[in-house]
């Protein structure tokens, strides 16, 4: 098997994020490349919850909606996703939950009595995916060693009786399938909250603030662990106002900090994201999309929030927007967004979707020298000091307290140099000036950044327009079907030579986003750029590679 | 340098008499005591709402961060925690810490973190023309309620005592040394200490008589006794007639939020060699 995908399903609390990232590893080690679609309800206990797991030869960053192995614990699981089933796909059930099953003949089944060999070993329920996997492991023909190092590794409690139970499903379980994984070396398998949060880190994070919420939390979660290692301080306050403004706190005295949240939270966070503008106290923003209006649809995915990302916060200021498509950008741009923030001073909106947050996939660090973070501008300690000094790049030299030879004073009022309120017109608008002027500054040093990706042979006229976690699904269906990609990364300040650049050639532009209206189509129009299509999908569910190939070849006919 | 007025050039547009006088003199004077003893100016930031009261952060010449409505404590505790070493005062007025902002002003007091809140209370909202505030009366006719409040105001110090807060005190505009006292008092002290202000707002809701008929100062009241400043917290509860205690009414030590974070630091180097680490072991 080339390229294969694995589905594990259950009740919530079944233990299946467990699972997937066993399974996950299991494949990794044997050499294949990762990519896994994480998809459950907002519900602790029971609902159902899957994973699929995807496997290939050579790096991907997108799932299949068809898949070739089924691992069951409920009956459930097999009912809700019999139609992904390929010809000859294998379901590997627990007979003593799964009773009377009856499939069509192109589906192999393997049914192992699995609560039962759980409680023999004395085992608790939730073990039973450690046996399935066991069963699995053989029946794919993931090796026996492969399989002992994989369990030893990541099982935190219970590591002997888990492996004992491993083992168990293993020797059970007849070798059914062959897989044919190709000589390479395991990669880093992460998600892409933990891809944001190390990207964060090697910016030079000191501070981490938030209030939960999906899809961000488990970023949240990450660097509350990691805190004490990297020396972080990561704190969960009383509310996103509450957040962002502790964050503002830290910046003010001279710590870079970061937020994260999503579409509810940054809602609250409106009001201080137009204090950064003013004040120029940067804040980077971690800002996890998901299905709106409100509560909407809390664990699935959505493209809806560009324009409010862009336009969010009473006033005109300059942000800094970037939208990362896949894990290497989460972790290039996380660290960039710092950097960027902190050199112009200026808020800055790392946008992800929960696709890219909670996916996990096989991920590289840059090459070195490839990853060099902005510093921010100082003062130099000579004449009195102005916090708003208006230079020629509206970037006022930063000073922190304390320090003996300067009173530090900035202002969510309209402003002098030295931060006294004025209302008086002339000022207003030689600040106002001032502050925007940053943002022509910043476009220019973005042009050293990779602001907007093309992919694909640059002969090839009809091209997917795509932003953010789509960029995966789109350029493997876009090599498959001979077209090219244009995925800008930065949308504010928006890189318009660069975009121009980047569609050189195309002469049929098909917009691909989880939004229902076409958000970044409707960026674009204001730049003078037409789509021809939009493939649009707005169920909470991203793309699936074999599912946007059917969309794009009905869309071009 | 030398700074011993702290005044900046911006102009004072407070009106004639109003009692946000007292507390900027008040305050710039303890700095100047403060600055002799144990606190350099550098070491002061100022953190301001929005409302008559923050124009405070522009007339005082030390770093400040003249914040939004409601906001200012968070903000201070940013800076708290980044910098321990700090002392964070907070001006706020009654809408502004009582209203607009009320959950941070709970949860810094929950966390004992070691700012000093000067609330100027005059119980009204003056800079948006007059309406009714956490703390008015019930019957007050404000420009939102011209026929007279019908909510009864909060207590604020006894819902501070209920949130932990580890200084309470009260004080007015009319009585320059006591407040003095009360701000070096929550200044100094380690933890988070807010000084409730019956500041006179001669404008809108001139109180100068009214208080001046009511307050007195605590004698002989056991500040460190959680109930016995309960009781004399609630023998005025902002609303009835009754005599208006003045001075410390609570103080305890204890552990501080900022103090548990370690300060140690991670250099580049270091950071970059962990993030390989970390990816090693994610195979
Ligand atoms: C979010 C927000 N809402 C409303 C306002 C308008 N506003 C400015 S000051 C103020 C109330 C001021 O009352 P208080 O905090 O008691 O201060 P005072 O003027 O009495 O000193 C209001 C509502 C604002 N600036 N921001
Ligand atoms: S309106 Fe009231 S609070 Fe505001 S400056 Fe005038 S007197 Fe002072």
């Amino acid at each position: 098997m080339e390229d294969f995908s694995v589905l594990t399903g259950g009740k919530a609390g079944f233990g299946i994020d467990q699972a997937t990232l066993i399974l996950g590893r299991l494949l990794n080690q044997s050499g294949y490349r990762i990519y896994v679609y994480r998809d459950y309800p907002s519900v602790i206990r029971g609902g159902h919850t899957f994973s699929i797991i995807r496997a290939a030869q050579t790096k991907i960053a997108a799932h299949r909606d068809k898949i070739d192995v089924l691992l069951a614990l409920d009956r459930e699981t097999i009912d809700l996703h019999q139609t992904r089933l390929k010809d000859g796909a294998l379901v590997i059930y627990d007979s003593e939950t799964v009773k009377d099953l009856v499939l069509p003949g192109r589906i192999e089944t393997l049914d192992l009595p699995i609560g039962r060999m759980v409680k023999e070993e004395k085992g608790f329920e939730v073990m039973r995916n450690t046996c399935m996997i066991g069963a699995f492991a053989k029946a794919v023909g993931v090796t026996r060693e492969v399989l002992e190092r994989v369990v030893k590794e990541n099982f935190p409690k219970e590591v002997d009786l888990n492996l004992k139970i491993a083992l168990r499903g293993f020797d059970a379980a007849p070798a059914v399938k062959k897989i044919a994984p190709p000589p390479s070396e395991p990669l880093p398998l992460i998600s892409g909250n933990q891809a944001v949060g190390l990207g964060l880190i090697k910016g030079g994070l000191q501070d981490y603030v938030a209030y939960p919420m999906t899809p961000t939390t488990p970023l949240l979660h990450f660097l509350a662990e990691q805190a004490d290692h990297y020396s972080l301080k990561v704190i969960h306050p009383e509310s996103e106002i509450g957040v962002i403004l502790m964050a503002m706190g830290f910046a003010y005295a001279g710590e870079k900090a970061a937020v994260g949240t999503s579409g509810g939270g940054f809602c609250m966070m409106a009001e201080s994201l137009s204090l950064s503008g003013m004040s120029e106290v940067p804040v980077v923003i971690v800002l996890g999309q998901r299905p709106g209006p409100s509560t909407g649809l809390p664990t699935y995915s959505a493209q809806t929030d560009l324009h409010f990302a862009l336009n969010a916060g009473q006033g005109e200021f300059v942000r800094l927007v970037v939208a990362p498509g896949d894990l290497e950008e989460a972790y290039f741009w996380s660290a960039q967004a710092l950097g960027l923030a902190w050199k112009y001073q200026v808020p800055a909106i790392i946008l992800t979707d929960k696709n890219l947050n909670e996916c996990i996939g096989n991920f590289e660090l840059p090459q070195d020298g490839e990853m060099e973070v902005s510093a921010p501008s100082l003062w130099d300690g000579k004449g009195p000091y102005r916090r708003y000094a208006n230079t020629e790049t509206g970037v006022s030299p930063l000073a922190f307290v304390p320090r003996r030879d300067a009173v530090i004073k900035v202002n969510s009022y309209e402003h002098d140099e030295s931060g006294i309120t004025t209302e008086e017109g002339e000022m207003a608008a030689k600040m106002q000036d001032k502050r925007l002027r940053k943002g022509r500054y910043l476009l220019e040093e973005l042009n050293r950044f990779p602001t907007v990706n093309r992919f694909g042979d640059d002969s090839r006229t009809t091209a997917l327009l795509c932003w953010g976690s789509n960029k995966g699904v789109c350029v493997e269906a876009a090599q498959k079907l001979g077209l090219s990609v244009v995925q800008p990364v930065v949308l504010s300040p928006f890189p318009d030579d660069a975009f121009r650049r980047a569609l050189a050639g195309v002469t049929k532009l098909i917009a691909v986003e989880n939004n229902a209206t076409g958000q970044l189509a409707h960026l674009i129009k204001a730049f003078g750029i037409d789509v021809d299509e939009m493939i649009l999908k707005y169920d909470g569910r991203p793309f699936a590679l074999d599912e946007l190939e059917t969309r794009v070849k009905e869309t071009i006919g | 340098m030398s700074r011993t007025n702290l005044g900046t050039d911006a102009p004072n547009t407070w009106c004639p008499g109003c009692g946000n006088f007292s507390i900027l003199n008040g305050i710039k004077t303890v700095l100047n005591e403060l600055k002799d003893e144990t606190c350099p100016l550098e070491d002061i930031v100022i953190v301001a709402g929005i409302g008559c009261h923050a124009k405070i952060a522009d007339y005082v010449d030390v770093n400040s961060f003249y914040a939004i409505h409601g906001r200012t404590v968070p903000v201070a505790e940013g800076i708290k925690i980044a910098r321990p070493g700090l002392k964070v005062i907070c001006f706020a007025g009654d809408g502004d810490a009582y209203g607009e902002g009320l959950e941070h002003l709970i949860f810094a007091a929950k966390r004992n973190i070691d700012i000093t809140m000067v609330i100027h209370n005059n119980r009204s909202y003056s800079l948006t023309a007059f309406q009714y505030s956490p703390t008015s009366p019930s019957g007050f006719k404000g420009r939102s309620t011209p026929q007279g409040s019908i909510e009864a105001p909060i207590n604020p110090l006894e819902l501070m005592l209920a949130s932990r807060a580890t200084f309470l005190g009260r004080g007015t505009s009319q009585g320059l040394p006591l407040l003095m006292r009360l701000f070096r008092e929550a200044i100094l002290h380690k933890g988070f200490a807010l000084v409730d202000v019956l500041q006179v707002c001669v404008t809108f809701n001139n109180l100068y008589e009214y208080y001046a008929k009511r307050v007195y100062e605590l004698q002989d009241h056991d500040a460190k006794n959680p109930m016995a400043a309960l009781m004399k917290i609630r023998e005025w509860d902002y609303n009835s007639d009754a005599q208006i205690a003045l001075g410390v009414f609570y103080q305890k030590q204890e552990a501080t939020f900022e103090e548990r974070f370690k300060p140690s630091r991670v250099d580049e180097q270091e950071r970059d060699h962990k993030i390989k680490q970390f990816l090693n072991d994610s195979l």
